[in-house]
């Protein structure tokens, strides 16, 4: 395997202006003749399918839910960057670019992040364009707010519901193109596997998740957008059908997987009530603005919030981070939260708690404008805990969010695989080791609008793609492999259930490879993940038949999948002998307990290889070459 | 606490259902609804039978996929909240509780309470969009939206297609749904363009999906996770009537012309 990065040469500035000169085109006649599959249909997908079908490929996408409309991307809160500089107060194109970079401590390519924050300006002008209602001044032009880990103000959003307000303009663009019979749309349709053909990715099987028929999509390229794997914790803010499937059975045909390791914790979530608790809830950071986070100063105070004087808080963000203050990024947040708690003051049931407090902002800006901007969230907070942030401090702790490692990509956003794409969260490309707020969006969109939709043109222009039918012997192969699988799930008749096993790894990989790493600690977990993992497979009980609607035989395929990626995400964390944004080795940090990055060993992206369940994966790796930024140890003091 | 579902059972589309009951004598307060129905699962699983079929993604309220009637009501007994984000507290100890799928023509069951929902993309196919191709979009501050204007389409924007309206409507009517998206797009400039079309097709389309009819019940209103308001229901009226008395449909081709 080889990693071919494919950076352009020339000034960062110039190389994507450079590149899409560069491209080799498909003549419009052939466009048509073109069949390209997008498997996953949020904002990167959905995005991706209706831009390909307005150029004239003919596309089919499919999803696991009941509508396009309802991929995860729709739950995501703050808002969307863009380096607009509306408010004059000095971002910038380079601007959005550092922050990106610096805010993933240096474990990204310069190259793909300079083209995502030029790219991003005019995601804004293409969703204002689809009807998106974002927040407008009163003079009519759109309204932006400073979000986490930034000094400028460069967010966009639609009250506390960016994310779906974007997924339905891409999901309306969508609609259209399908209402024209340009994209053929496949709800409740499940990727299980990748057809390789010659080297080339050449289709999917994917398996009905209404009545289980198991069937073969051919196509020339396949597309996948299917989002990251914050649920192999089990619990996460993520929804509860997202998956690896997709893309580590991708991974297993030849596709590298980069950084799996780099998995953000987003901090503001509420915490968690007890056994039952099936996914975490995010409170949006954007209430970071206004809110001040703090703990009591003595261990074990039990005292109702509101009893406890000013001069016995802790506001530790704003202690430690005096410049950032309550604003310090996501991983920093989550990490000082995790050790105030750990320390003994933590709040709430269990003591996994600190409080996120609006009472000052109240008080200054008073209960309307309060109302105006987080009405949405605090309903929500109030329905879920049965408390008012009005009257008493909210409770938060943090979360599995957003996985930042993916398939490895090159600067095409193709995967090791030919004809293979990762977009959106399913890829690792942008946000080095640390995603900032606002970002996920502005990502999905880019790949999906902006980027994979000339890439993949250069792809199909020049591959010798022979036709190809379902009798093919690889094909009857992939889909026969696919076929066993299930009926091997549904044959063990164990004693187990499958969310029970779900449970248990979760609570494993949150213990030993969540916000703080050891080497001993992930040695366990390697060595728990492989007994656990032939555990479920000699004990699951999955409930039900494969021809049919089976919500529990799905779940098995994506715990089996989430058992044997387990393991290598533990890997990578114990190979990577540094800390960087999100991947804390306990081993390597400052006396002030922040992370210690190791650039000289470590400056690198680490994509593995698969070569079987339980056999070591081969690391390749690409380095990264900073031409334009200077390497600094993060600070946010 | 302790309550009694009688939860609805259909082993397919064809098949013919019935309620069953099952007995919860140890739900807590702070469960969600369908932290219930996962707890219950684990047991029927233990017990070799087989695991209720419900539709759920988010949890967070969001996504539109959950939904069931409660004792009647589409998403239960609380205002302005999803059967996701309901929780038990909303029920007294001992609560007797009748848990059905949706119920409407267009919206036939799949299995237990799991119900196809396809209808709804068809009537965004037809119409609820605005033909933007990537790429030709105008800068984004060069057509100012007033505040009130952007304000009120996010209000109707904020559906989540979950379906509850339909639920509630003893019509099994879709016009809730379909005018929270006329409605967002027609009160926006980027809207304009297509307003006429947009309606006539989305409606066109309710009918041929074999939605009922609207005769201002208001239930859909009273149903809906995201209040939305039936005030949008007469902005489709005065739409749908502006653009058939003034013949615009009629030059317009369907499915947003040859773009």
């Amino acid at each position: 395997m080889e990693l071919r990065a494919r950076l352009p040469a020339g000034p960062l500035a110039e190389k994507w202006e450079r590149h899409r000169a560069e491209i080799k085109l498909v003549n419009p006649a052939n466009k048509l003749k073109r069949h390209v599959i997008v498997v996953g249909s949020g904002l990167a997908g959905a995005a991706a399918a209706a831009s390909l079908a307005e150029l004239g490929y003919a596309v089919s996408c499919c999803c696991f839910q009941d509508s396009p409309r309802r991929a995860h991307s729709i739950a995501a809160q703050g808002g969307i960057n863009a380096a607009k500089n509306y408010q004059n107060d000095g971002d910038s194109t380079f601007r959005l670019f550092y922050d990106t970079i610096k805010g993933g401590d240096f474990r990204s390519r310069e190259a793909n992040v300079y083209r995502l924050a030029e790219i991003s300006a005019r995601i804004i002008d293409q969703c204002t364009a689809q009807g998106v209602p974002f927040a407008r001044e009163y003079g009519g032009q759109l309204a932006n707010r400073s979000f986490g880990g930034v000094q400028v103000s460069r967010t966009f959003y639609a009250r506390g519901q960016t994310g779906q307000q974007l997924l339905l303009g891409a999901y309306q663009s969508l609609a259209r193109q399908i209402g024209m019979g340009t994209v053929k749309m496949y709800p409740r349709t499940e990727m299980l596997d990748l057809v390789v053909v010659d080297g080339r990715a050449r289709g999917i099987v994917v398996r009905s998740l209404v009545d289980g028929a198991v069937t073969t999509h051919i196509g020339d390229a396949v597309v996948l957008a299917t989002g990251g794997y914050s649920n192999v914790y089990y619990l996460s803010t993520n929804a509860k059908g997202c998956n690896v499937t997709a893309i580590w059975r991708a991974h297993k045909r030849g596709a590298a997987f980069a950084n799996p390791c780099f998995t953000q914790i987003h901090p503001t979530c509420i915490p968690a009530t007890g056994e039952h608790q099936a996914k975490l809830t995010l409170m949006s950071e954007s209430l970071r603005n206004d809110g001040r986070i703090w703990v009591p100063k003595r261990k074990g105070d039990t005292r109702p919030p509101l009893e406890i004087p000013e001069d016995e808080r802790d506001y530790y963000l704003e202690r430690l981070y005096p410049s950032y203050g309550n604003l310090a990024p996501r991983d920093i947040a989550s990490r000082r939260a995790k050790q105030v708690c750990d320390e003994g003051r933590g709040v709430g049931p269990g003591s996994h708690g600190v409080y996120l407090d609006l009472r000052d902002a109240i008080a200054r800006l008073g209960h309307r404008v309060i109302a105006d901007r987080y009405g949405n969230l605090f309903e929500m907070y109030e329905r879920i805990t049965a408390e008012s942030p009005f009257e008493r401090p909210m409770r938060i702790y943090p979360a599995p969010h957003y996985t930042m490692g993916g398939l490895w990509v090159d600067y095409n956003l193709m995967t090791t695989v030919d004809g293979l794409y990762a977009i959106g969260e399913a890829n690792f490309s942008d946000h080095g080791a640390n995603r900032l707020g606002a970002s996920a969006l502005m990502q999905g969109l880019a790949d999906g609008y902006f980027i994979l939709p000339y890439t993949i043109g250069d792809y199909l222009a020049q591959a010798k793609l022979p036709p190809l039918d379902a009798s093919h012997p690889d094909v009857r192969r992939t889909e026969a492999e696919v076929s066993d699988r299930v009926e091997r799930l549904l044959a063990v008749g164990g004693r187990r259930s499958v969310d029970a096993f779900h449970r248990e790894l979760g609570r494993l990989m949150w213990d030993k490879c969540g916000m703080s790493r050891s080497a001993a600690g992930l040695r366990e977990a390697i060595q728990r993940i492989r007994v656990l993992r032939d555990e479920f497979s000699s004990d699951v009980y999955v409930a039900g038949k494969g021809a049919d609607l089976n919500q529990a035989l799905e779940h098995a395929g994506r715990v089996a999948d989430f058992f044997e990626f387990a393991e290598l995400m533990c890997h990578d964390a114990l190979h990577r002998e540094e800390s960087c944004g999100c991947h804390f080795r306990e081993e390597h940090q400052t006396p002030e307990g922040e992370a210690k990055r190791d650039d000289e060993r470590f400056g690198y992206v680490a994509a593995w290889e698969f070569r079987g369940v339980g056999e070591p994966a081969v690391l390749h790796k690409e380095p990264l070459e900073f031409e334009t930024v200077h390497l600094a140890q993060r600070s946010y003091k | 606490m302790r309550l009694t579902l009688h939860v609805w059972r259909q082993a397919g589309p064809r098949a013919a259902g019935r309620f069953v009951r099952y007995d919860v004598p140890d739900a807590s307060p702070d469960m969600s609804f369908l932290e219930l129905l996962d707890v219950l699962n684990q047991r029927l699983i233990t017990r070799r039978e087989e695991p209720i079929a419900f539709d759920h993604d988010c949890r967070e309220g969001i996504c539109g996929a959950c939904g069931m009637v409660i004792n009647g009501r589409p998403h239960g007994p609380r205002r302005a909240t999803t059967t996701c984000q309901l929780h038990l507290r909303s029920f007294r100890d001992g609560a007797e509780l009748w848990i059905e799928p949706w119920r409407a023509r267009a919206f036939p069951v799949l299995k237990d309470l799991v119900v196809d929902r396809s209808a709804f993309d068809r009537v965004i196919q037809a119409g609820g969009f605005i033909s933007v191709r990537t790429g030709s979009a105008p800068e984004a501050n060069s057509v100012a939206v007033p505040k009130q204007d952007a304000d009120l389409a996010m209000d109707a924007a904020a559906c989540i297609g979950c379906g509850a309206c339909v639920a509630a409507c003893p019509n099994a009517s879709a016009m809730l749904f379909v005018a929270a998206k006329v409605s967002h797009l027609g009160l926006l400039p980027q809207g304009q363009p297509e307003r006429a079309r947009r309606v006539v097709t989305m409606v066109a389309q309710m009918d041929a999906e074999g939605f009922g009819a609207c005769t201002n019940h208001g239930e859909c209103m009273a149903a809906c996770p995201k209040d939305i308001s039936i005030d949008f229901i007469a902005r489709l009226n005065r739409d749908y009537l502006k653009a058939v008395a003034s013949g615009k449909p009629q030059a317009a081709r369907a499915n947003g012309g040859d773009g």
